[in-house]
């Protein structure tokens, strides 16, 4: 067993559909508040990767200060789209802050973070994979990548 | 002087012994701190810095 870094494929169907609302001026919507995303950690030898539909508390790290489910994403800033050609684009979005976990205690190895949709009953966004870590009386903190065309944390490009 | 959160209680990190590491790759920049108490880990925190993400290509079909 192995995690992988990727898209969510039922995350990708689910945008058809109106499915998860990142924005807070979304037009697909009656509503102007986006969803909540929450971000969980997974252990080393969870299997996590396209196929995961939705957040589960199987191989979730467990430990001090850790609330099953993780932690709320912060989100600030609505997804942008642009266009790179006549005949292309990117949509893209990235959460407004790091993603912290405050004084835990994770003593089993994890490396992966499953970002999901707990106002969308728990659908999976996307895995994120990273080196294998353990903390002990610590913070465990994931700095977000630049919110650009080529490094936002959710991408979607037609090329 | 600094206090270092431990499995002890708040501690004066002149007390401790320090270990540092860093990864750089293509997916990651991660740093951690690790503080030895009488050489038992009694605080390890981590820092990963994400470059890049699952990348999503969309293709629309051709009419005609």
């Amino acid at each position: 067993m192995a995690n992988t870094q990727s898209m969510c494929t039922s995350f990708l169907g689910q945008l058809l559909s109106a499915g998860h609302n990142f924005a807070s001026n979304n037009v697909a919507r009656s509503a102007s508040t986006a969803d909540t995303f929450k971000a969980a950690l997974y252990v080393t030898t969870a299997t996590i990767n396209a196929a995961t539909t939705a957040y589960s508390a199987t191989n979730e790290v467990s430990g001090t200060n850790y609330t099953a489910g993780g932690v709320t994403v912060t989100n600030a800033t609505n997804p942008t789209s642009t266009n790179s050609s006549s005949t292309a684009g990117v949509g893209y979005w990235t959460p407004s802050a790091s993603i912290v976990y405050t004084n835990v205690t994770l003593s089993t190895a994890f490396d992966t973070m499953l970002l999901y949709n707990s106002s969308q009953s728990n659908a999976a966004v996307a895995a994120y994979t990273f080196g294998s870590q353990t903390i002990t009386a610590g913070n465990f903190t994931l700095t977000m990548p630049s919110n650009t065309t080529t490094t936002a944390l959710v991408r979607l490009s037609t090329t | 002087m600094a206090i270092i959160t431990t499995t002890k209680g708040d501690m004066d990190d002149s007390l401790l012994v320090h270990k540092s590491g860093s990864i750089d790759n293509e997916i990651e920049y991660t740093t951690w701190d690790e503080y030895y108490l009488d050489g038992e880990l009694v605080h390890r925190s981590a820092h990963v810095t994400l470059k890049t993400s699952p990348f999503t290509d969309l293709i629309g079909a051709t009419l005609g």
